[in-house]
């Protein structure tokens, strides 16, 4: 099966009209490095998201793709040669906090989907960017709705699936838009991965556990091991633990999943006794445990809003997000992962349907711009408006999370990626 | 934990709620309730400002601006300022209340009715009503080419599912239409299909089959007529034009193979979900069918689906088809089901059509437009009162009535639950479409 040609603009047999159809190359006639364009970008409201929203604001991108200045219209000139852009509201472009899409294909056949590999529960040598595909037709369906930033990779299922990283949505990848190769690694608490490797090990929680465990002390040797290493008596290179060690010296962090709140609890547990810094993610009864992860500090990468509230999912609430933050909680949002129809979600969507059960407005925006950035360690760079982050912007034609608000051009280091409002 | 049968956490559950909560225990309500004070959509008329709405005896009575409807005396008040009425919200594809998908003994299994499967006391239901859906055609699964006889309930509070179905006698009576699909996930091995040419193959046998018996039972010697066949029976119905089939179909070709079958047997068919519909929007309003969409967040899952766009509901209005929408709950989430109307319009359908897309295109496509889909006097009392415009991401379904009772209530602090999720408000035996499944399925 060969993909299917990029969608163009092109007329509807039988309704005679031209759809406005997902185009998402259209733009990019610029070949990838290409003198970028200096541009302005006016808004009627500009979420910086750094302070206060700007009325009537201005963002100027310079050459190097680099945000130059921010504010109100009338302190900032706009200067000569600038390519000028206007909309009604303006964000920084947005992050997905955990996808596994460009792993994961919109065919979900057996070629396209490389988010699990089930020859073995523990495989932290497995890298995210051996497989990401950036031209993949869902890597340009976020792009085309604001999505700059993800943090993609190896998915749930296994007890450690592999690496994550962070990457720019762009089709074509330079290495600038790779902000981080190994994000962190994927680890799994909970029944999912019983499931993936029946009728194999492991077949319960518990046993799940006591492997991480034993692996986990493999890796406190090794860091001993490594340490004690000279230059003539060398420690005999192990992948998996050289990623495992970065896990236990603070240099890489885990992002587990779990959902119920006895996983999120073993999750915690875990953490505590090999000191390594967590994420959590999914999180889908994190609201019973608010004490808990508060004395924790643990930062929290939600589940979609909109999440199937079945299986381990069951007890999901569309609340949870605005409980969390309630709470004093570093939260984002996730478009998570999805095995069937449709095959990824939007967070902006996922954000909008938290705001619209309770979620300030403004701090939706947040769990998908700078406190997604925070919380993936890339805040210099991406998730709010501010002078030397990276040029990626959003335009609405309204409020961003409303439903019939449209995200009608896509800015990534200055150039315009996708026009057209959708 | 031990749930009370209606389906209130026993713990959470006090005296007062539980009267709430069940109206069966209340006398059938007899005495009229007129909404006033909110902005009513009747949606085959005008929007009306500061609207009343009469219903008693589970029927409309009245519905009108303020000072031109007369309030019964006694009537009960429900003040719904700053509020929007409008219809229940008409669901025309879903599998709540735990609807099971077939065994594999074959792919044509005409005879097998969801009805046999449904649970009146599943969350699903509950959260339906907490996403404004009053009615509902719930379907056996796409994984057959036929897949059997579907199911159209109210989703009243009810202990047996007789009591949901918009038909007063299933045994008697048609009380749904017909399953059926083709594409990708009704193929597998034998006697399943291998490919799209044979599934067109066997499905056109078996209705030549159902034309011989139907000729058959008209024979005037009664001892020369065939014995009852009950699958024969309903694809007979079929061929009669008594019970029409809701047809899963995805790519464009598939949907003109389904045009193809229709125009050879005759029956009367609603595509459903169609992918690619907006590639042979002019051919489906040609060919007259109607079409019940689905609103996803993204394509693909599988080959059929890569194709779909936000567009199509924009497309066939514009070509002249009448659109519904549905849930396939699980596949999207019935307590979101106006997000349907809400994305379509993003993507370029008119307002009204969308709107019209969840109620009385809805009932159109269930052949039930007599009795539901709009707010006017003679109709069932199925409406739904919603804090704000229907299709803004702030407003909340705060109450959702059928045949003149109350069933949900946002305000309910239980209740809500069905509408937030929660802890143990969710717990229906579904069919999961687990990755190994997704992953069998493409690689069929």
């Amino acid at each position: 099966m060969s993909r299917p040609p990029k969608r163009k603009l092109r007329a509807a047999p039988g309704s005679g009209r031209v759809l406005a159809a997902w185009r998402p190359a259209m733009l990019l006639a610029l070949a990838p490095g290409a003198a970028r364009a200096q541009v302005a970008v006016r808004g009627e409201i500009v979420y910086t998201m750094a302070g206060a929203p700007i009325k009537n604001g201005v963002v100027l991108v310079g050459k190097a793709g680099t945000i130059e200045r921010v504010g109100p219209a009338g302190s900032v000139s706009i200067p000569k040669g600038y390519r000028v852009l206007a909309a009604k509201v303006v964000t920084p472009g947005l992050i997905d906090a955990h996808t596994v899409v460009g792993l994961a294909g919109a065919l979900n056949a057996p070629f396209d989907q490389d988010q699990l590999d089930k020859s073995n529960p523990i495989q932290p040598d497995l890298r995210a960017v051996d497989a990401y595909n950036s031209r993949e037709l869902l890597v340009g369906w976020l792009r085309h709705y604001g999505i700059t930033t993800i943090h993609t990779g190896h998915g749930p299922g296994a007890l450690i699936s592999g690496q994550t990283m962070i990457v720019k949505t762009r089709e074509v990848l330079t290495p600038r838009d790779v902000l981080d190769s190994t994000a962190m690694i994927a680890l799994t608490v909970g029944p999912e991965v019983e499931k993936t490797f029946a009728p194999k090990s492991p077949g319960s929680r518990t046993k799940g556990i006591a492997m991480l465990r034993e692996e986990f002390v493999k890796a406190q040797e090794y860091v001993k091991k490594r340490a004690a290493a000279t230059a003539e008596k060398p420690v005999a290179r192990d992948l998996n633990l050289d990623i495992l060690a970065d896990v236990l010296t603070g240099k890489i962090p885990v992002l587990a999943t779990a959902q119920s709140a006895r996983d999120i609890e073993t999750t915690l547990r875990l953490a505590r006794e090999f000191g390594f810094r967590l994420v959590l993610d999914g999180a889908a009864e994190s609201y019973l445990l608010l004490d808990q992860l508060k004395a924790a500090n643990v930062p929290i990468i939600i589940h979609p809003t909109m999440v199937r509230n079945a299986a381990l999912m069951q007890n999901a609430s569309v609340e949870t997000i605005a409980k969390l933050r309630a709470a004093g909680l570093r939260v984002a949002l996730q478009s998570g992962y999805e095995a069937y129809v449709p095959k990824t979600r939007v967070v902006l969507f996922e954000a909008a349907m938290a705001a619209g059960w309770g979620l300030p407005p403004e701090q939706a925006l947040a769990s998908i711009t700078i406190d997604a950035a925070r919380i993936l360690g890339v805040e210099q760079r991406v998730g709010s408006l501010e002078p030397g982050k990276d040029g990626d912007l959003a335009l609405f034609d309204g409020d961003p999370l409303e439903y019939l608000t449209h995200v009608c051009a896509v800015v990534m280091d200055g150039e315009v990626v996708e026009a057209g409002c959708h | 934990m031990h749930r009370h049968s209606n389906g209130c956490a026993a713990a959470r559950c006090g005296a007062a709620l539980l009267l709430a909560f069940h109206p069966g225990l209340l006398p059938a309500q007899d005495t009229a309730v007129a909404v006033r004070g909110g902005t009513i959509l009747p949606m085959t008329g005008p929007e009306i400002k500061n609207g009343v709405l009469v219903v008693e005896r589970g029927k409309i009575v009245a519905v009108g601006p303020a000072g031109q409807v007369k309030i019964p005396a006694g009537a009960k008040i429900v003040e719904a300022g700053g509020r929007v009425l409008m219809p229940g919200l008409i669901d025309t594809h879903s599998h709540i209340a735990d609807a099971e998908w077939n065994d594999k003994a074959s792919p044509i299994q005409g005879d097998v009715r969801i009805l046999d499967a449904l649970n009146p006391f599943a969350d699903g239901v509950k959260r339906a009503r907490a996403g404004g859906i009053t009615t509902v055609n719930i379907m056996p699964g796409s994984g057959h080419l036929m897949s059997g006889q579907t199911a159209y309930l109210k989703l009243r509070d009810a202990t047996r599912i007789e009591d949901m179905l918009i038909c007063s006698d299933p045994i008697t009576q048609i009380c749904g239409g017909m399953k059926m699909a083709n594409g990708t996930n009704s193929r597998g091995d034998p006697p399943f299909p291998g490919s799209r040419a044979k599934s067109a193959a066997l499905v056109r046998e078996k209705f030549i089959k159902a034309m011989e018996y139907r000729e058959g039972l008209r024979q005037a010697d009664s001892t020369k007529r065939p014995a009852r066949d009950l699958e024969l029976e309903g694809i007979a119905q079929v061929l009669d034009g008594k019970r029409v089939v809701h047809f899963h179909t995805h790519r464009a070709d598939d949907i003109m193979t389904v045009l193809r079958l229709q125009r050879e047997f005759g029956f009367r068919v609603v595509l459903h979900h169609t992918s690619e519909a907006w590639k042979v929007a002019k051919e489906i309003a040609q060919a007259g069918v109607p079409v019940s969409l689905i609103v996803i967040d993204s394509p693909g899952g599988k080959q059929e689906a890569i194709d779909w766009h936000p567009e199509n509901g924009a497309a066939l209005v514009k070509a002249g088809v009448l659109v519904g929408f549905h849930t396939d709950d699980w596949i999207t989430d019935s307590r979101f089901f106006i997000r349907a109307a809400a994305m379509s319009v993003r993507a370029g359908m008119p307002r009204q059509k969308a709107l019209e897309g969840l109620t009385i295109a809805g009932a159109r496509i269930l052949e039930l437009e007599k009795r539901i889909g709009s707010l006017e006097p003679g109709k069932d009392a199925d409406f739904i009162v919603l804090s704000g415009d229907p299709l803004s991401v702030y407003t909340r379904v705060e109450q959702t009535w059928i045949d003149g009772k109350k069933l949900f209530d946002l305000h309910d602090p239980v209740q809500r639950n069905y509408a937030t999720g929660g802890y143990g408000y969710s717990r229906d035996d579904r069919v999961e479409i687990d990755e190994d499944a997704a992953d069998a399925e493409v690689a069929r």
